[in-house]
């Protein structure tokens, strides 16, 4: 075992995987700056920088991928695929239907996401709920060091498209570039379990659409990803000391969802509340009631999400994104 | 006309002071997240927005504090929504990145190239309603790959659009130097486009005066969008706190964070050959080396100072106006930081 923090874990496991496979090649804006560590010992030929033109080289990642390569495409955020939908949603997440399942688009997009550090509405969002709308997408969200590494390795081998989301507050380089900038004088609410953490000597693929139980309980079941996992982790362990029990399900992957391990878990308490980074309508929250309901299961219902534009203000964003008050609040409500 | 040197160095020293006012308050850790400065542009900036008039419109990027303030934001209310505070531009919601003024038809957006389409459509609402508005797009370099940018310049041309597209040229995409993914000049790539495109000093404001005085004159009276290509060094890098930046300003407390791990890193086994890695090491030092040997240590770089030559010879009047503006800009600053503390 060795200790690893967040996106150390994903480069390292990346690098794992590009010592194996020389199919695989990393690009992206400023990725030979973000992933230097990676240039100098892969080289130019696999490790490039692009132009600030998200539409072409993520449509190009995508056509090079149903040529045979396996590459690893970078987004600065996912916010900044509101430039260059078209690759995914029109292309890479309809090859394999559109051939019949002959081709497949074999991409990896990985994309920064989330907030908590005050960068505002258009570079903070999650944005995953809306991406595992498209079918074709596979849409993974680790929440820790671990399950960071070992996820990249199963979204490389993946033989379709999937988004990988890097949540920033987790990312000790993410959150180094965009919210700190080397000051101490700002702080941020990192779950630490969440930012550094236990990983194996050698990377194993995580299968992509495992969910795992964080916690048990028996009052209420609390599912989340991400950042969300840890808020939802705080919010039981100050349930607990008011008599209250509650589980913590980490979804792992949003698509394709572990509907067996949800069902089981909000089976078990009879009540379940979500905890989604992501918007409210539309999203992951309703889509986890959905599926419980098409499974008979009868039970309390509730979300904790994010409803509207992320504000700027930090106070104002902290109360936006899901946190641990709004969760224990939710939990009591639905225990009245 | 002649410009106004008094009024031209006036808005830039304006504009200085307050990003200088920003970037204490950002190392204070009263402003979270990015914070992008104009220090640098100012020349570029004001040389515009200077010709600017009631009904004009502007589509900034994310650094659009200047111009918001040389159109004439209050720097209090500037200031306040930088620091979150419900009273701000934006009653704290915005952040630097996304200002808006409805007053002032100006509308930020963070997303690179995104300034592109605003200014055509700004510009077309100007056409269409026959106001005589004239539409300013602000946006870098960088920009000029981003596909949206370029089908606005088309559309611009084709609609013959009453807009200005403010390229300001510092050579860097974010921390990627510009040449390095950019395959052709950017003015004749304009003017393949079908718009009159134009280069110029943009250290230099009264250049940058006169080039956008044609421009805007052009775009009022019905001929058409302009490419204004103005170069400029950006004092601060992409944004405060770049990495590669403070380890050129501090190399023995920053530079062992990425020499280590980057050195482990060259040296382990599996992966390529000698030569490779040595190109990939090579990369990665000439971004040092290009941030060490920083444009931005050379005067001559900045416009203010290069403003301020021509006013020499009065210097009574020039005192006055630099203690005017400071006295302006420390009060909304004091004002500002009181108010967040009350």
């Amino acid at each position: 075992m060795r200790t690893m923090f967040f996106t150390q874990a994903i480069d390292d496991a990346l690098a794992q995987a590009m010592a194996d496979d020389p199919r695989i090649i990393i690009f992206g804006e400023d990725v030979p700056l973000l992933r230097r560590n990676l240039l100098v010992r892969f080289g130019p030929r696999r490790v490039r920088g692009t132009p600030i033109s998200e539409s072409a080289f993520l449509g190009a990642g995508v056509a090079a991928a149903m040529a045979g390569l396996r590459p690893v495409v970078e987004l600065y955020m996912v916010d900044f695929v509101g430039v260059c939908m078209d690759a995914l949603l029109n292309h890479a997440a309809k090859v394999e239907a559109f051939s019949g399942g002959t081709w497949t688009a074999p991409v990896v997009v990985r994309a920064p996401c989330g907030g908590g550090y005050g960068d505002g509405g258009q570079h903070q969002q999650a944005l995953w709920g809306w991406l595992a709308h498209i079918p074709g997408l596979a849409v993974v969200v680790p929440s820790t060091p671990a399950d960071a590494g070992g996820l990249m390795l199963s979204a490389i081998e993946h033989d379709g498209p999937v988004v990988f989301m890097e949540h920033k507050l987790l990312s000790e380089t993410g959150l180094d570039f965009l919210g700190s900038g080397g000051r101490r004088t700002v702080r941020f609410d990192v779950p630490a379990a969440g930012a550094k953490g236990e990983v194996p000597g050698r990377w194993q693929p995580l299968p992509i659409g495992k969910a795992i139980l964080r916690r048990a309980g028996g009052d209420a079941t609390l599912i989340s990803v991400g950042v969300g996992v840890h808020r939802a982790l705080a919010a039981a362990r100050a349930l607990a000391e008011e008599g209250i029990s509650a589980a913590v399900l980490d979804l792992r992957t949003v698509a394709p969802l572990d509907r067996e391990a949800v069902c089981e878990a909000v089976a078990n308490t009879g009540c379940l509340l979500v905890v989604d980074e992501d918007y409210e309508g539309f999203g992951l929250s309703g889509e986890l009631s959905a599926i419980v309901q098409e499974a008979g299961i009868r039970c309390r219902y509730g979300r904790v999400c994010t409803q509207t534009t992320i504000p700027y203000a930090r106070h104002l964003e902290d109360r936006v994104l899901p946190n641990t008050s709004r969760i224990c609040a939710g939990v009591r409500q639905l225990l009245r | 006309m002649l410009p106004d040197r008094w009024l031209l160095y006036t808005l830039m020293l304006k504009s200085r002071l307050l990003e200088e006012a920003v970037a204490s308050l950002w190392h204070s850790g009263l402003i979270s997240g990015e914070m992008h400065l104009g220090t640098g542009e100012e020349a570029i900036v004001a040389g515009v927005v200077s010709h600017l008039q009631e009904g004009d419109a502007m589509a900034l990027d994310h650094r659009g504090t200047a111009a918001l303030l040389m159109r004439g934001v209050d720097p209090l209310l500037i200031l306040l929504e930088l620091l979150g505070h419900p009273d701000g531009l934006c009653h704290g919601r915005g952040g630097h990145m996304h200002l808006f003024s409805r007053a002032h038809l100006a509308a930020s957006s963070g997303i690179v190239g995104a300034g592109g389409p605003t200014a055509a459509g700004f510009a077309l609402a100007a056409q269409y309603t026959e106001s005589a508005g004239v539409a300013i797009g602000f946006f870098g370099e960088g920009a000029m790959n981003q596909g949206m940018l370029l089908e606005a310049l088309n559309l611009a041309a084709t609609w013959n659009l009453p807009a200005v597209f403010v390229c300001k040229d510092d050579g860097w995409a974010i921390t990627t130097p510009s040449k390095t993914v950019t395959g052709s000049d950017l003015t004749e790539r304009a003017r393949s486009l079908g718009v009159r495109a134009v280069d110029v000093d943009g250290r230099e404001v009264v250049d940058v005066w006169e080039a956008a005085a044609a421009a805007i004159d052009r775009a009022r009276s019905g001929q058409g969008p302009t490419f204004l290509h103005a170069s400029c060094v950006h004092l601060e890098a992409h944004f405060l706190g770049y990495q590669l930046l403070r380890s050129a300003r501090h190399p023995l407390r920053e530079l062992p964070d990425i020499a280590i791990p980057m050195t482990r890193s060259f040296l382990r086994p599996g992966g390529a050959g000698l030569l490779q890695r040595i190109e990939g090491m090579r990369a990665v030092s000439e971004a040092l080396q290009a941030t060490l040997q920083d444009p931005r240590r050379d005067p001559a770089n900045d416009p203010l100072p290069r403003a301020r030559r021509a006013l020499h010879a009065d210097s009574a009047r020039l005192e006055a106006l630099e203690e005017r503006v400071a006295g302006e800009i420390s009060d909304a600053l004091a004002h500002a930081v009181a108010e967040v503390a009350s």
